[in-house]
């Protein structure tokens, strides 16, 4: 029998090698890998970062003061005649006779700033109620579990803008913090629900087990173990949450329980106050602000629902 | 086997609370998935623990190892109780134990570098200390599995199945434990690579003296890697000896219709083989048979005592337990078997959950 | 002329970004009526597919099927959907590795026996639920009038993998594919379903097309056994011919790294080195050259052909010679 020779040995290397992958990838670079190769998630990441892009430069963009009046506009301003577009103002005015376009553009500064503060304190809130009920083996932390699960259970049985309504209601004065608070509020029980129940099914896996088998201690295990796999779905739902909170506030700021500063530009408030009394008017002023909730809250939705998919160890190869 | 036992267990019991209720968790009953198991394993020798799923040979695994608390019973390793010892004591002792796991993937945390991962096991016991020693320590246990240090920076879904059972070993092994507890270590794995790893666990066991107990339903892979094997019904051990001595002379009559379900690759040998096929299926653990717990299935069971009297597990020859009352006249051929008819098993008692995907009958 | 004859089938997965991947590539083997084939192989190789695409179960979008699957001289790859449903269950049966996962959760058992003797042999609830009664007892479920009103989630694995045996057989089939259908069962209820399906193809004559990577449950069951490897088949003779003398060196590696019950404790097991997806393409040569110890040259240079000498078909430039198996 002729044994094979050394070129054909080599041959056998190199194919071996074009399969093989080059090592080291970690299951978050592979996700992200996959990301960015779903249109959707690119779709909505553009979304995302225009967004962001223009609250971060919108005294750039924003042709104008966004609270200052301007003469141009005020003087043909009446409650029955809005001016639209003219030189120098493509989207017209404001009620109160402000650029329209630049109050538009310092709109998102607040939408941004209420979307992830809310989503970040409900995160928050959430992360540390799901770990206490989740972690903990044992009679202590079975009752911890029941205990936190009941409250959020009750919060969850509440519609959560009849939650958010009743929240503003009880502080005497809104301002954007109380929308803030209620947005987050509604979210805690579900961050919190989300993470026990995946800490859970991660407490009882085998690689945690094996970690106990090692002697590694419980705290550690907690850390190291069980909170980095259970994550996962909770920054999911976080992305969608922000999609979300951007909505209920505009909501609540819809109803007029938001910030009362007439000053400041809010897409719900503009939706809400001016949009609603002039729609017959200047439908435009409803319009506009609406459409930008619609985008941005679908730019998150999609980055968020394709994180999902890119998460998801079933569509590993 | 002259050296003395590393590990004796003591009548182990290992039961689960069934709990219902709405609000407040309420115990409606036990399932009994250890019920009184005594065994013990010399220094160095393999102990094969076979039966079919739900009779309880995970669970007294991980009720040895004490990663799932007994219920009674003792645990002697190395001549100390270790159901008497606190969490923290327990938890220095558990370099000295350590487990295999079914699956290799889920075993490993997949956010772990094979790096990470081994290194834990000395950081939770302050052995990391030395960078330069820690990497020897690695890179020799890599070694010694058959890896290379090229591995390291890996993660385990960058591997083969039975790479990824040959790192779970090596996390086993980076302690230099004494016993090792390997539960189902070839199941999950394809045929061609179960091999390799039998061989690792034998060429791993003879190199660093180790102790095994082996759990695993594939006879044959026990009778291969075991001195001595136990099989196990319903919680309690119906057999145990000598691996040859149980492969040629089961006595148990649940033993005889295990061996006998097996499938040989061998045309010849099946075309010959008597089945001994057992009626219905296996009882609840939540609800096993009183007396003998096989009786229910049994072939050669006798009125009343069968059903009655729990037997002991005894000594009928050297080396060679049995839990069954008629052992010898079975052997002898004095008891003949005869039909039985299936009785009704139903898999739950408690109140049944429904699947989570309702998937469309495919057949259709 | 046989009851099934699968020509050239060929399965190549098509997903974007990705390489196309032939998981079944160029497969041909035939059944014929009454007999009991097998097709053996690991996990990847390609049986569990061909199973589907046989039974042209494969979604339609992103793979694409080519090549015959004659049944009883039609070529079922050209029927329509419509067609082709028709058949499934009536002319074909197929039985799952997880019974469970095949069976509508929340349907009762009978019914769903029941619904596919309604809907192919058109008959009615009573005529369809008393025959269905009777299927649960010959595949030996005990007190089959009670089982009819249970759920699958109220019976036991094995009491499922009969129910779900019921069902393939509600038609009479010609042909049974089994696709490791006792893989999640203990052996003992393996034992009891092996039987079974023993004395199904005995007593009805159907032929039964048997996937499973248990050369155990091969070298019971089966009269033919196909060996398959990424995608072909490598090796196809009688069971007696393949066990007494494996010649490719696959099936000879996978028979020497299984322990055995028939053989002495303590025979040293020998593995196939590497794992199975260490192949190379068949286009480049044998895919499993990387891991053969008998590989030569010439296997490096393409695919080695089916070559039948009247005791096996073997796709091998360098079998292993069973005189040499003897002296070793």
């Amino acid at each position: 029998m002729k044994p094979v020779t050394q070129h054909k040995i080599e041959k056998l290397e190199r194919l071996a090698a074009s399969t093989a992958e080059p090592g080291g990838v970690s299951l978050l670079r592979d996700a992200s890998r996959r990301l960015a190769r779903n249109p959707v998630a690119i779709v909505g990441a553009v979304i995302v970062l225009l967004f962001i892009l223009v609250a971060a430069l919108a005294p750039v963009i924003a042709p104008h003061d966004p609270v200052a009046r301007y003469a141009e506009l005020t003087r043909e301003l009446t409650v029955d005649n809005i001016p639209g577009a003219q030189a120098g103002f493509p989207f017209g005015s404001d009620p109160l006779g402000r650029d329209f376009l630049s109050r538009l553009v310092y709109g998102s500064r607040q939408t941004l700033f209420v979307g992830v503060v809310a989503t970040a304190l409900g995160l928050a809130v959430g992360i540390a109620l799901g770990t206490s009920a989740g972690a903990f083996p044992g009679r202590l932390g079975k009752w911890l579990d029941l205990g936190i699960m009941r409250v959020t259970d009750v919060m969850l049985a509440l519609p959560s803008l009849l939650l958010a309504v009743t929240l503003v209601a009880v502080v005497a004065r809104p301002s954007q913090w109380t929308v803030i608070v209620a947005v987050a509020l509604v979210n805690v029980p579900i961050f919190a629900r989300l993470l026990r129940g995946s800490m859970l099914a991660q407490r009882e896996s085998d690689h945690v087990l094996a970690a106990r088998a090692l002697g590694v201690r419980q705290g550690a295990i907690v850390l190291r173990h069980i909170l980095p796999n259970s994550v996962g779905p909770v920054i999911v739902q976080a992305t969608l949450t922000f999609g979300t909170a951007i909505i209920e506030a505009a909501a609540l700021s819809f109803l007029g329980l938001g910030d009362p500063d007439i000053n400041r530009a809010e897409w719900g408030q503009m939706l809400g106050v001016d949009g609603v009394r002039y729609l017959e008017v200047r439908p435009e002023l409803a319009y506009y602000p609406a459409i930008a909730i619609i985008i941005v809250a679908l730019g998150f939705t999609l980055l968020g629902e394709a994180m999902r998919e890119a998460l998801d160890p079933k569509n590993r190869r | 086997m002259t050296a003395r036992a590393l590990v004796e267990v003591r009548d182990l019991k290992v039961h689960f609370p069934i709990k219902s209720g709405v609000l407040f968790d309420r115990t409606v009953g036990y399932v009994y998935a250890v019920d009184g198991v005594s065994l013990s394993i010399p220094k160095g020798g393999t102990y094969g623990l076979v039966g079919e799923s739900g009779c309880g040979k995970s669970t007294l695994g991980r009720g040895l190892l004490r990663l799932t608390e007994p219920t009674d019973g003792e645990i002697i390793f190395d001549g100390q109780d270790i159901r008497a010892l606190s969490g923290e004591a327990m938890r220095r002792q558990r370099r000295r134990m350590q487990m295999v796991f079914q699956d290799p993937l889920s075993s490993l945390d997949p956010r772990q570098s094979v790096e990470s991962l081994l290194v834990e096991g000395l950081k939770a016991h302050g052995l990391a200390k030395d960078k330069a020693a820690t990497s020897r320590r690695l890179r020799e246990v890599l070694d010694s599995v058959g890896l290379p240090a090229s591995a390291l920076r890996k993660y385990p879904h960058e591997f083969s199945g039975g790479q990824r059972q040959r790192i779970g070993i090596a996390r086993a092994l980076i302690l230099g434990p004494e016993l090792i507890v390997a539960d189902e270590p070839v199941s999950a794995l394809d045929v061609s690579i179960q091999a390799q790893v039998v061989n690792l666990l034998e060429d791993l066991q003879s190199s660093l003296e180790l102790t095994y107990l082996v759990i695993a339903h594939d006879l044959a892979v026990v009778r291969h890697i075991a001195d001595t094997v136990g099989v196990m019904y319903l919680g309690v051990l119906a057999e145990e000896a000598g691996a040859d001595e149980l492969y040629a002379e089961p006595l148990h009559p649940y033993t005889k219709a295990l061996m006998s379900a097996v499938p040989v690759p061998n045309p010849t040998v099946e075309d010959r083989r008597e089945r001994i096929l057992l009626a219905g299926d296996l009882p609840s653990p939540a609800n096993p048979p009183g007396g003998c717990r096989f009786h229910t299935r049994c072939p050669w069971a006798q009125p009343t005592r069968c059903r009655d009297e729990r037997p002991a597990l005894r000594e009928v020859r050297p080396g060679h337990r049995v839990a069954c009352h008629w052992a010898e006249e079975i052997a002898e051929g004095r008891i003949r078997p005869h039909e039985v008819e299936a009785e009704l098993v139903h898999p739950e008692t408690g109140p049944a959950e429904l699947p989570d995907e309702l998937t469309p009958q495919a057949i259709l | 002329m046989p009851l099934l004859d699968v020509q050239d089938l060929s399965v190549v997965f098509k997903r974007r970004g990705e390489q196309p991947f032939a998981a079944v590539d160029g497969v041909s083997f035939s059944v014929e009526a009454g007999q009991t084939v097998g097709l053996v192989g690991e996990s990847g190789c390609g049986k569990s597919v061909t199973s589907l695409a046989i039974m042209g179960l494969l979604p339609k979008r992103g793979n694409s099927v080519s090549g015959q699957v004659l049944f009883d001289g039609l070529d079922l790859l050209g029927l329509s959907d419509n067609e082709m449903r028709d058949r499934r269950g009536r002319d074909i049966g197929m039985i799952f590795q997880d019974p469970l996962s095949s069976l509508n959760p929340v349907v009762p058992i009978g019914v769903q026996v029941a619904e596919v003797l309604q809907r192919h042999q058109g008959q009615d609830r009573r005529e369809s639920t008393r025959n269905a009664r009777e299927l649960l007892d010959a595949v030996g479920i005990p007190d089959p009038d009670r089982r009819l009103k249970e759920y699958p989630h109220q019976i036991s694995g094995g009491m499922r993998q009969r129910a779900l045996i019921a069902m393939a057989l509600a038609c009479k089939p010609r042909l049974l594919i089994a696709d490791e259908p006792t893989t999640a069962l203990d052996v003992t209820i393996q034992a009891q379903i092996l039987t079974l399906l023993k004395e199904l193809v005995n007593g009805t004559g159907s032929a039964l097309i048997m996937i499973t990577h248990d050369l155990g449950v091969v070298a019971g069951l089966c009269d033919t056994v196909n060996v398959l490897y990424a995608g072909k088949v490598v090796e196809t003779t009688e069971r007696h011919r393949l066990f007494a003398a494996p010649r490719h060196p696959y099936t000879n590696g996978l028979m020497n790294s299984i322990p055995r019950l028939d053989l002495p404790r303590g025979t040293p097991l020998t593995p196939i080195r590497g794992s199975v997806n260490d192949n190379i393409p068949w286009r480049e040569g044998c895919a499993f050259a990387p891991r053969c110890d008998n590989v030569l040259d010439v296997c490096l240079e393409g695919t080695p052909p089916l070559v039948d000498d009247g005791y096996a078909a073997l796709r091998c430039n360098n079998p292993v010679s069973h005189a040499q198996e003897v002296a070793s």
